[in-house]
């Protein structure tokens, strides 16, 4: 319909010279009118939203109310006012700050998040761009994110900003790598990168009714290594989104607020904004890949019409994790983020991939792997649960150094 | 060997405070680091100092109490306490039994309001941005309590010399009862979210331990002194007003999570002192006698001439000692206070050495220092 509005349009200017307007055009303005209206508006409203769930949600969590006066409904236009007073506020550039860095950062971070959304599809014909290589793409412009994010930190002159932008690049580009493998598994399940193909490929029908609930490639008696790879790369994802328990980055007890300590107004809401569209895509991703897409509600005939408000419905339980995870877990510390980094999730992963390609040689959807995947899912968790109940002598550490007994070091 | 010569690089010298968001008030580290690792951190203090101590020696002793309030503000009714008991023990007062108890009822509460928001902020430290929000839940309660006993929330100004400044009325102990029911179990509640929560316990265990001997060394006291395994509480050892009336546990570092002395120890004494304290304040407000709450005092309260005390008091932070010489008239000829926030303050040089900022900030908020008894 769009397009078809479109070419009208277009045509118009055409029309007076007789001829018609060439196809290209007409694609170009119509992802224009996709990518930069739709999806534009998109995250906007997505932002406000989850900012204030957020800070409802939060408060829910901490006995308090919230904002409560702006709006008629529970202080809903609270993040709009927000919005319109950092528009409001001065835009201050520090006199010491690299200037053409320092406007630039902000924009290359909102625009890494931004250009995910091209290649996330809602539903079966609600999308973008069909891009063969979708996951590929989305890893690829998250990875922008982390450069606007150093470049911020260099650029503000700031000793707690440079901190901030060390910190982050040592996180994202070291996180990039386990989110990436903790997605291959599905992939190599779905031989596809096709983000609509992988979707696609977890459904399941009983009849007319969608039964793709019982197929997600989360299940364990799909793939088992595939629920690991779930939980680890929601792990993984938190991270590569600055979310507590990993949110080093910018965290406001160390560093005052990392990389974005110099920023403020319209400049810091980029900052701002772009956390929470990144924390939607990785969510999509997570939804897309684990959790059946648009597939699953298991509603005969209205069933397919409701399937982008399905999606949005997983995406968004999923970001209300990482909101409840944020209000209840402190902080990792630097090395520990590293070791759960390198030692835990890269070696899980370089399993969980091999034990798919295996998986997929010998049990994949088949009575045998249904039964054997339950029993080791079931295995590992309760394997999980004993360990973690089990108790251990803690290690004992070193106690402070007296200078007046220790000789000192030379520095 | 020679690329790491070409490669030249430096310690950042970066300053931390005075605003900062987690020196608590305004401490100002100068900071040494190498990389994320803090090699060396310098103490800059005094940015909150009023000379209260020269002060309390141009003004009379009741007039200093409520200067005494603003020395730390997080537990004010124990300051009152240790200055009130300081003059009275210059001047010889006697002061009623029912206002011994009301002072320690008033003051365990305090206790409790305090360790609440010693844990609360211990918490940001580290990133838990909720524990801190449930300890000043309950916090806020007790601020109500006395409000509704003395009518201020901060600085109270209520144990007065010689007693307290009003009654505990009826209606003020169903207050006190009804918030200690539900205390413990809110208690509870944050010992499941923040205490025993791995990422916490890694965050803080084996972090910033200073040994028994360290710390007698340092002249550390209260809780920083026996979470340390230093079995050592004024209230017991050396026991004043009406503690010896009243049963308690002592609470020591055992180092269930790591070694003994640690951040988590300084934690979790405070988590166990709190339900010390509910038990204290229920004794005590069953053992509430009826009488005065305050003493016949002469408005010109007169200390003979260099006559000097020295009065220690359990504060949540520590001993807090003050040491008076009387001045023949209504003034005091010297005031000193010992402040154990101060004390706490004193191994920082050789704590935070080659630790990670993370750590710094962890082994700070554990050490619950208040800039304004530091500073003074």
């Amino acid at each position: 319909m769009i397009e078809e509005a479109v070419r009208f349009v277009i045509n118009i200017p055409f029309g007076f010279f007789g001829s018609e307007a060439p196809e290209w055009l007409v694609f170009v303005h119509c992802s224009l009118i996709y990518g930069g209206v739709f999806m534009m508006a998109f995250i906007s409203v997505l932002a406000f939203g989850s900012v204030w769930a957020e800070r409802k949600i939060s408060a829910w969590m901490q006995a308090r109310l919230g904002p409560m006066e702006v709006g008629k409904y529970q202080g809903c236009l609270q993040t709009i006012a927000d919005a319109l007073k950092l528009l409001l506020k001065e835009d201050i550039l520090p006199a010491a700050a690299d200037k053409p860095l320092f406007t630039i950062a902000p924009i290359l971070v909102f625009a890494g998040s931004l250009m995910s959304y091209v290649a996330i599809p809602f539903g079966p014909n609600l999308k973008v761009a069909d891009l063969d290589i979708g996951v590929f793409y989305i890893l690829g412009t998250s990875a922008v994110v982390v450069v606007g994010i150093i470049i911020a930190g260099w650029s503000s002159y700031s000793k707690w900003s440079i901190y901030g932008g060390m910190r982050a690049a040592a996180q994202y580009v070291s996180y990039e790598i386990p989110t990436a493998l903790h997605l291959l598994p599905v992939i190599i399940m779905a031989g596809s990168l096709n983000l609509i193909e992988i979707a696609d490929e977890q459904q399941f029908f009983i009849g007319p009714v969608d039964c793709s609930f019982l197929t997600w490639n989360l299940w364990p008696w799909i793939n088992p290594f595939a629920t690991v790879s779930f939980i680890m790369y929601y792990i993984a994802s938190l991270a590569e989104t600055n979310r507590t328990p990993f949110d080093l980055a910018e965290s406001e007890s160390e560093l005052v607020a990392g990389s974005h300590t110099e920023y403020s107004g319209i400049r810091w809401s980029f900052f701002f904004l772009a956390e929470y569209a990144d924390m939607f895509v990785v969510s999509a991703l997570g939804t897309i890949l684990y959790l059946g897409g648009w597939h699953g509600l298991p509603i005969p005939v209205i069933g397919p019409y409701l399937a982008p408000f399905f999606f949005l419905f997983k995406v968004l339980f999923l970001m209300f994790i990482a909101i409840w995870l944020r209000w209840t877990l402190p902080r990792l510390r630097v090395d520990q983020l590293t070791y759960l980094c390198w030692k835990v999730l890269l070696p899980f992963g370089m399993v969980t991939v091999t034990g798919t390609a295996l998986w997929q040689l010998y049990f994949y959807k088949t009575p045998v792997g249904v039964i054997l995947g339950t029993v080791i899912a079931i295995g590992t968790i309760w394997a999980m649960i004993k360990i973690y109940r089990s108790e251990s002598i803690p290690e004992k550490g070193k106690p402070m150094a007296r200078r007046d007994q220790v000789a000192a070091t030379p520095s | 060997m020679a690329t790491k010569q070409k490669l030249r690089s430096e310690r950042m010298l970066i300053s931390m405070g005075p605003q900062h968001p987690s020196t608590h008030g305004v401490l100002r580290l100068m900071l040494e680091t190498d990389g994320e690792v803090v090699e060396h951190a310098e103490p800059h203090l005094g940015y909150l100092h009023r000379c209260a101590e020269k002060i309390g020696e141009n003004l009379t002793y009741q007039q200093f109490t409520p200067y005494t309030d603003r020395m730390d503000y997080l537990a004010s009714m124990n300051e009152n306490w240790a200055w009130c008991r300081a003059v009275e023990e210059l001047t010889n007062l006697e002061i009623p039994q029912r206002g011994e108890y009301i002072r320690l009822i008033i003051c365990e509460l305090n206790r409790i309001a305090s360790h609440l928001l010693a844990l609360g902020t211990f918490g940001l430290d580290t990133g838990a941005f909720t524990p801190f929000l449930l300890a000043f839940r309950e916090r806020e309660t007790i601020l109500d309590i006395f409000e509704a006993v003395c009518g201020a929330r901060l600085t109270y100004n209520y144990v007065r010399v010689g007693g307290v400044l009003w009654d505990l009325l009826p209606n003020h102990v169903e207050m006190i009862r009804d918030f200690l029911v539900q205390f413990t179990s809110k208690l509870d509640e944050l010992n499941d979210l923040l205490s025993e929560n791995q990422i916490f316990v890694k965050r803080s265990a084996n972090v910033g331990i200073i040994t028994a001997e360290d710390a007698i060394e340092y002249g550390f006291t209260g809780v920083n002194l026996r979470a340390s395994g230093v079995d050592w509480d004024l209230r017991r050892d050396e026991p004043y007003s009406v503690y010896p009336e009243i049963e308690f546990e002592v609470c020591l570092g055992k180092g269930i999570k790591g070694t003994v002395g640690d951040s988590w120890d300084r934690y979790y004494v405070r988590v166990q002192e709190m339900y010390e304290c509910v038990k204290m304040i229920l004794q005590a407000l069953d053992q509430l006698p009826p009488g005065d709450f305050c003493g016949k005092v002469p408005k010109m309260l007169k200390a003979p001439k260099g006559r000097e005390v020295y009065v220690r008091t359990e504060n949540p932070r520590g001993e807090l000692a003050f040491y008076l010489v009387g001045g023949g008239k209504n003034i005091p000829h010297r005031v000193k206070a010992r402040a154990p926030a101060f004390v706490s303050l004193c191994p920082i040089e050789d704590l935070f050495h080659h630790m990670y900022i993370a750590d710094l900030v962890a082994a700070l908020g554990s050490l619950d220092v208040v800039m304004g008894q530091v500073d003074r």
